[in-house]
């Protein structure tokens, strides 16, 4: 018994100091300095929001770091790489919440050494990633993620931005589009997922149509859970209050699911449905959904995206890859990548030198850059949010062909927030300084 | 107090740890620390697993440690972290003695099923909590030391590793005096026949009431850690699972030493991290092969490696 103690204890010290010296070994390995720009790219492979949002947008940035490393793109980004160094993409997984990711995240920066990391389509990640990227003074975009907590929680961020909107703009350019579209309005309803993302959503959702369209009233809302899946409970008791609006904010599977069984039972056909993540699955409704159907795109991108040369070129190389139109995520993800290019192009180094976070952060701070979504204003959260308009549109498919039509555009002025000011006080006060086109 | 070869091995390597720590880079530094953190979690599903009952639900009390600390930072000023982890542990025991009178009437797969529902009770709650963030959590921040703040950064992850390491070795220490003494074994005997015992004048209840709110205690001193480590806390937390997780590293240890938890928690994050490194896309697989092999080849766990040649006396 004893020996067999001793033996055990043996074991135990070899096999720690093991695996300690196999860490640091291949820690070592993977740090090499090869002067290529190394960027993090973190977004859903697996799991339900992978194929919506996670799979195109990690397409996005394969076929974008091809291309950029042959300096493919049009003006002002034909440069070479990021700032003529090579780009090497390492890609991760999203998926297992916050504790896993800032694991990966810690080890994307300090095991990785990663120059800059892209990514995160969970809020709950965003928020959870925002303080580590301080303390790693690590330059960090979050191309995806919607909570407006990101800078209100984080107020002194140096290192974090986003090129992505705040999902309150989704909402209130929604219903800036009922405004302009169907101002006699009464009816409203809405379906969310139980969670942060819907709850939010419809929070803003029905402050803005107070505020908006006063004659309007919300006659039902439900909260199924995410990822139900079957939704006929729901859509009954949506059904029997005859509303003229169906909002809601289900994306990926849901989403899907939604449209689908309203559609065959007859609901998006007495009423409209409006779906802020619409445009994630345009290319998979075909017949499904009900011509007229109003979506949105988080922002001027997907099908929403403007016809520059920037956007021509992407949709065409990314249709190319993968013989799909670039969806919203897609875009975003696009626009991410050339943010952080550039920002290493104009942070005033050398060519083919790696700005450090620093300089990085500084030059992407308040930066106006062009990108596949026109132009983007780094104007919120102190420097270190985007500001866009947002387009709505309605869908249509005939002849096969899907497209949309009537689509309006607001400006970000008049969808956004002053800074410093929640979504929540500037819609209760009326939207003061909205400066609509 | 007389210490017996395994308790001074187990201090002797948490010492190596805590100065190793100082010696390896950031990321190894947080990855151990979840991982021994998680441990913790695991030791109350091997607490339970020993005596016949498989909780698919720890994720319950890893939760309440995680939100008592981060909450008692947030809303209530308690900034100290000492007095924050013995807080998630009092809210635990509070919880566990309510939930224990009920639970520890069933067994085998009731026994799990329950737990799990009590835990994703807890999760349906959290969700629905806004003033919590719901599903997004909130941030852990501004903790101390006995007033000490440790500097933001390499500062904070040594001492919340430190920190880790000691409560691990504790803890450890514990329940390798808990299982060699006779209440220990008499959790083997519930496990095995439930019936003897009670003709032994002993309660198979009572006993088992007790594991389980003592397993409850050291899980969410393990959630608590996670969450001063992390710095968030999410409902994830309570997810069936995060407490699936828990019950693949006590199957991946398994029940033969109070090491094999540790031992099993760093395993596994060593593989899901560099799974998650060389095959971003199918990490899953290999996770699920990993158990598989242990399962087919290793059925007593890792731990089976070591004590290979100790066929035929108790485990």
């Amino acid at each position: 018994m004893k020996n067999n103690k001793s033996k055990f204890s043996k074991y135990l010290v070899s096999g720690v100091a093991a695996l300690a010296l196999a860490a640091g070994a291949a820690g070592s390995a993977s740090a090499a300095e090869n002067g290529k720009f190394r960027v993090g790219i973190v977004t859903f492979l697996s799991g339900p929001a992978a194929g919506p949002f996670g799979v195109p947008s990690a397409n996005a940035a394969k076929v974008l770091v091809e291309e950029l490393n042959k300096g493919n793109l049009p003006a002002p980004y034909d440069k070479i790489g990021i700032n003529g160094a090579e780009i090497e993409a390492v890609i991760i997984d999203e998926a297992g919440g916050a504790t896993k990711q800032v694991e990966e995240y810690r080890n994307l920066v300090q095991r990785q050494k990663v120059d800059a990391v892209i990514g995160y389509v969970s809020s709950g990640d965003c928020l959870a990633i925002a303080p580590v990227a301080e303390e790693l003074k690590t330059f960090t975009i979050a191309y995806d993620c919607g909570t407006p907590r990101l800078f209100a929680d984080n107020p002194d961020a140096q290192y974090m931005f986003r090129t992505g909107l705040d999902a309150s703009v989704d909402n209130i350019g929604a219903v800036r589009y009922l405004a302009a579209t169907r101002p006699n309005v009464t009816r409203l309803a809405g379906i969310q997922q139980n969670y942060s993302w819907g709850q939010d959503s419809w929070a803003d959702f029905t402050a803005a149509a107070s505020a908006l369209l006063p004659e309007a009233e919300v006659v039902e809302e439900q909260f199924p859970k995410i990822y139900q899946g079957q939704y006929g409970a729901e859509i009954s008791a949506l059904s029997v209050k005859r509303p003229e609006i169906v909002h809601s904010s289900f994306w990926g599977g849901d989403m899907e699911a939604l449209v689908l069984q309203a559609n065959a039972r007859g609901l998006l056909e007495d009423a409209t449905g409006l779906l802020t993540c619409g445009e994630a699955s345009f290319a998979t409704y075909k017949d499904q959904a009900p011509n007229g159907m109003i979506i949105g795109a988080r922002g001027p991108f997907g099908q929403f995206a403007p016809d520059n040369e920037l956007n021509t070129w992407f949709e065409g190389v990314y249709q190319n890859a993968y013989d799909l139109e670039p969806v919203y995520p897609a875009t975003k993800m696009a626009q991410a990548i050339l943010g952080l290019k550039y920002a290493a192009e104009n942070a005033g180094v050398a060519d083919k030198e790696i700005p450090s976070a620093e300089q990085l952060a500084a030059a992407m701070k308040g930066a106006t850059f062009e990108s596949v979504s026109g132009t983007v204003e780094m104007a919120r959260g102190n420097g270190h949010q985007a500001m866009q308009g947002i387009t709505y549109g309605e869908y249509h498919y005939e002849d096969g062909v899907a497209s949309i039509k009537n689509a309006v555009s607001f400006d970000g002025e008049c969808v956004t927030p002053p800074e410093g000011v929640a979504a929540a006080d500037w819609i209760a006060d009326g939207f003061p300084g909205a400066k609509c086109n | 107090m007389r210490l017996d070869k395994t308790e001074i091995s187990l201090g002797l390597i948490a010492l190596a740890c805590v100065l190793f720590g100082f010696v390896s880079p950031g990321w190894l530094i947080f990855l151990l620390t979840i991982a021994l953190a998680k441990a913790l979690v695991v030791q109350g599903v091997v607490m339970q697993m020993r005596s016949g009952l498989v909780s698919f639900g720890q994720g319950l009390f890893y939760c309440i440690g995680g939100y008592t600390v981060g909450m008692g930072g947030q809303f209530f000023g308690i900034h100290d972290a000492i007095a924050a982890l013995s807080l998630g542990m009092f809210v635990a025991i509070v919880v566990a003695m309510l939930l224990g009178l009920l639970l520890t009437r069933y067994r085998e797969i009731f026994f799990a099923m329950l737990s799990l529902a009590f835990s994703m009770i807890l999760f349906g709650i959290l969700v629905k909590s806004q003033e919590l963030g719901s599903t997004d959590g909130f941030n852990v921040h501004d903790w101390t030391l006995f007033g000490w703040a440790p500097e933001a950064g390499a500062g904070s992850q040594h001492t919340v590793f430190t920190m880790t390491v000691v409560s691990g070795l504790i803890v450890a220490v514990l329940i390798h005096r808990y299982t060699k003494a006779g209440i220990g074994v008499i959790c083997e005997a519930v496990r095995e026949n439930e019936v003897r015992v009670e003709y032994l004048g002993l309660s198979p209840r009572w006993l088992l009431y007790g594991n389980y709110v003592a397993a409850a205690a050291v899980s969410a001193l393990g959630g608590g850690l996670t969450a001063l480590a992390t710095g968030h806390v999410d409902p994830e937390m309570a997810y069936w699972t995060t407490s699936g997780e828990f019950v693949f590293i006590a199957l991946l240890g398994g029940l033969g030493h109070v090491a094999a938890p540790f031992i099993a928690a760093i395993v596994f994050s060593f593989v899901r991290t560099y799974a998650i490194e060389f095959v971003p896309h199918t990490w899953q697989m290999i996770l699920g092969f990993t158990l598989l092999a242990v399962i087919i080849f290793l059925p007593k766990g890792l731990w089976s490696l070591v004590s290979r040649e100790k066929t035929g006396e108790r485990a």
